[in-house]
């Protein structure tokens, strides 16, 4: 059995490259059993349109400022 | 064979990457936009440089490095330390040993978020990204900020500031733990209450 530490590491991966198979089946089962987990991993998804809707807007804040 | 790649369409592709970069420190939209003008036309111009072993972006970031450091030597704003370029030994590579407990369970851990998408359309939600973003350590800060804000690839950014892939894996853990559990605390705890009042 992984622990929460070992499953949110391989949420975090998930985001950044393909997980194997047997990666993803191990993500699958625990999340289907923990809410904290599944709370992870949306919130991780969340911070990354956060960081892209923070980006878009440092380009119109740094708009000829200097 | 190497030609092939260093069309002009190519380079143009590698374009908002090497702007976002760019932007990030020169905090200069135009600014930014000239260095990466310059950056590509000295691409096109050493064309017969480009190894094709690094990648064309890593190429061409490394290009693009120096432009913006000849850019800091010309505004003679010497005390200036651009913050990608700032220290690099910090400890970036601290565990995530704060936030599980010793049998991997988590220690406190994420609740759940009410209504996450409508703080991206509020202004105090992103001074409050901002002071998290910031609150993390300058490495784990540079390399979150490399991967999700200037969008390079893991591999990229393992070149770029010269990490082990699995180094980089335990920041990328810890940044993304860290953020959560910061805007968890300053934001989605408090404006529960707040809501409802309103």
């Amino acid at each position: 059995m992984r622990s929460c530490r070992d499953i949110s590491a391989l949420v975090s991966q998930g985001l950044d490259k393909k997980l194997s198979w047997r990666e993803r089946f191990s993500v699958w089962m625990h999340l289907m059993m923990c809410t904290r987990c599944r709370n992870f991993q949306k919130q991780t998804q969340f911070i990354r349109k956060a960081a892209r809707h923070y980006t878009d807007d440092l380009q119109s804040r740094f708009n000829n400022r200097s | 064979m190497t030609g092939t790649l260093l069309t002009e369409k190519n380079l143009s592709a590698q374009r908002p990457v090497l702007f976002r970069y760019a932007l990030l420190q020169l905090r200069d939209r135009e600014l930014a936009d000239d260095a990466v003008q310059e950056t590509l036309l000295a691409a096109l111009q050493s064309v017969s440089d480009f190894e094709g072993k690094a990648g064309l972006r890593t190429w061409l970031i490394g290009i693009l490095k120096h432009k913006i450091a000849d850019h800091w030597r010309r505004s003679a704003r010497e005390s200036f330390v651009p913050e990608f370029t700032q220290i690099d030994e910090d400890d970036g590579e601290t565990g995530e040993d704060e936030f599980f407990m010793s049998n991997g369970h988590w220690n406190g851990g994420p609740k759940a978020w009410a209504d996450p998408e409508v703080a991206l359309k509020q202004q105090e939600f992103w001074a409050i990204y901002e002071t998290c973003q910031n609150n993390l350590p300058p490495k784990m800060a540079k390399v979150f900020m490399l991967r999700e804000l200037v969008g390079l690839e893991a591999d990229e950014i393992c070149q770029e500031i010269g990490l082990s892939e699995a180094n980089y894996w335990v920041i990328m853990h810890r940044a993304r733990l860290g953020l959560r559990e910061c805007l968890e605390i300053r934001w989605f705890n408090n404006t529960k209450q707040e809501k409802h009042h309103a």
